[in-house]
């Protein structure tokens, strides 16, 4: 499945949150077309029973002690948004509703 | 030993400043002087920091003059990839949608940089989130070869490579998630590390593919290599993934240059067709050079390793997809509203945010990233992958049976000009075909200089791998590698790089 249609990119890019124009859209189903069919021969190698690999060395769960340390300050903290009010992000409305 | 202090190794700039030679701030103000001089045209920085060097510099100075006991690279200085966060200093990752950003706390590697009292003289350049091998994804505009100002650099570290070649720093920080310390070392004729996975800390580097992404040194020497390495290596609590064991003897594994009885193995599927005569040329005789220092040479095959592009393909632009929805337009970086919309939701602030503020090459990974990690694909594409990833892995566990490391070409051609692969991204991708199977599984490598190809003048790379944990084997035969060479040559490769204008059309950063 290497034919990917103008529409699913449409789709693709709107679950990636990225409002793609209509001349991106155009330019950008054919080359995800030429990358996804040599991304494909993947399914050629002998895989067959092999163990998926996700990570180079043994994932191991790691914690540290309970104990209070240093973080960043609110100020610096919200020193780079965009917008932010009574010490706190200010973001557009999130409900679709109106 | 060289007095021109913008030329000076590390270590010999380490040995001056431990005599009372010369001081940090002398060597500190003449390598930004160079970087006015020449950075006009190379654009190796994004940004300088000239006030914030100076004043580590003289720091440094101060404390060495009360006898303080200091790190051996104490008032060297160092440029680091704009990658790497940096409290109080700009970081951008070659974006549009960071400009401007000023990270509220440093990078582990950059608290270590700074622990050993080593002057950051500035942030340098790269493709946008470490995506490609040539710079030309950098949204400021690509950094240009030392060697010839109309070709690439090398990606995505080009801006660290081209700040060593340039000589207007010792020493750079890049990362490898695919070869970006390597292939750009390659191509502008330095060295380059990618340590183990693991070995250095990830923590506050802006991740593309967490589970590829690797930081090291960039170098001019295989000596200096080893000791930035040692500055940066070790375990680190703040990452997860952090090798809970001592940095390997990389120091003294390049001192010693030792290649004797060491079984040298090169890769029947990174060598032959598809590398530049002159590529392949400088290889063999590299090899040889080996061999006449006491080496035995074994032929291995990797078969898995021709589905590593195809597999690193998959893998990196999903992690990628998941790692950059963290660039929302909420609580830093760009916000943008969408056109014509009145009172636009969080959603649409988003998605017109991520538009204007991410390059094609990003857009097009992200995409690739989510379709193949989308239900019904996902087996398909990243499940294969993945599966991939284990055989190549495998392939290195049986070569290294037989062999006490690989060697293959970094690259397979000499520095290409600007342009030449912009419009096709799956020649661009065929750069790594050599470096990436190191990334996926966790093995070090390293990249040093072979020499100029016959055709085209220019630098060629010679890639070293070893096993995960073993990075000091990388350092024994890039050292003794580069010990022969540098006597056959009777110099530094990078004495015979044209000079650059010092006209200094620009000045840059504050």
């Amino acid at each position: 499945m290497a034919d990917l249609t103008r529409d699913d990119v449409a789709h693709l890019a709107g679950l990636a949150r990225i409002d793609l124009s209509d001349a991106e859209l155009d330019r950008m189903v054919g080359e995800l077309g030429v990358i996804l069919e040599s991304v494909a021969t993947v399914q050629q190698s002998p895989i067959e029973g092999v163990e998926p690999m996700s990570h180079p060395m043994p994932i191991v769960n790691v914690t540290r002690p309970d104990v209070i340390r240093p973080s960043l300050a609110p100020e610096d903290a919200l020193a780079a948004a965009p917008e932010s009010e009574q010490q706190r992000f200010s973001v557009p409305r999130i409900l679709d509703e109106d | 030993m060289t007095t021109d202090l913008t030329r000076a190794s590390a270590a010999d700039l380490a040995d001056l400043l431990s005599r009372g030679e010369t001081s940090s701030v002398e060597v500190t103000t003449a390598l930004l002087d160079r970087t006015e001089a020449v950075d006009g045209d190379v654009h190796a920085y994004l940004h300088v920091d000239r006030d914030g060097a100076l004043a580590s510099a003289r720091d440094v100075d101060e404390r060495r003059g009360r006898g303080e006991d200091l790190h051996r690279l104490a008032g060297i200085p160092i440029a680091v990839k704009d990658v790497m966060a940096t409290k109080g200093l700009p970081t951008t990752c070659g974006s549009k949608i960071l400009e401007g950003w000023i990270p509220p706390y440093d990078a582990t590697v950059v608290s270590r940089l700074k622990h050993a009292g080593m002057p950051i003289l500035g942030k340098t350049n790269m493709d946008e989130f470490a995506m490609g091998s040539s710079t030309e994804h950098s949204a400021y505009g690509p950094t240009r070869n030392p060697w010839d100002l109309d070709r690439i650099p090398g990606g995505s570290g080009g801006g660290s490579s081209a700040v060593v070649a340039s000589f207007q720093a010792p020493l750079a920080i890049g990362t490898d998630t695919g070869g970006s310390i390597r292939q750009p070392a390659a191509v502008t004729g330095t060295v380059g590390t990618k340590p183990t996975y693991g070995g250095v800390s990830r923590y506050g580097l802006v991740a593309l593919a967490s589970s590829l992404d690797q930081a090291g040194p960039c170098t001019r020497t295989v000596l200096d290599a080893a000791l930035l390495h040692e500055v940066i290596g070790g375990h680190d609590p703040m990452d997860s993934t952090s090798i809970d064991a001592p940095v390997p003897a990389v120091v003294e594994a390049a001192r010693r240059a030792d290649v004797s009885g060491m079984r040298i193995g090169i890769v029947r599927e990174l060598t032959g067709e598809g590398f530049q005569p002159g590529v392949r040329a400088r290889f063999d005789e590299s090899v040889q050079h080996l061999v006449d220092a006491g080496a035995e040479v074994v032929e291995v095959s990797c078969p898995s390793f021709t589905a590593a592009l195809a597999a690193y393909y998959l893998i990196l632009p999903s992690e990628a997809s998941s790692n950059l929805a963290k660039f929302d337009a909420m609580r830093f970086g760009l916000r943008v509203l969408p056109e014509g919309v009145d009172d636009p939701s969080a959603e649409q602030v988003m998605a017109a945010t991520r538009d204007a503020g991410f390059g094609d090459e990003v857009k097009r990974r992200i995409i690739l990233g989510t379709y193949a990690l989308s239900s019904g694909y996902y087996d398909a594409y990243y499940g294969s992958a993945q599966k991939v990833r284990r055989l190549i892995a495998d392939d290195f566990t049986r070569a290294f049976e037989t062999a006490d490391v690989l060697v293959s070409p970094t690259a397979p051609t000499t520095a290409f000009r600007f342009g030449d692969k912009l419009d096709d991204p799956m020649a661009m991708y065929l750069n790594d075909i050599a470096t990436i199977p190191a990334n996926l599984a966790g093995v070090p490598g390293m990249s040093v200089p072979s020499g100029l190809a016959d055709e085209d003048g220019l630098p060629a790379g010679f890639q070293i791998l070893a096993p995960a944990a073993k990075d000091e084997r990388l350092y024994a035969v890039g050292a003794a590698l580069e010990q022969r060479l540098l006597s056959s040559w009777g110099g530094p490769l990078l004495d015979r790089a044209p000079e650059l204008s010092t006209a200094g059309t620009t000045t840059k950063g504050a």
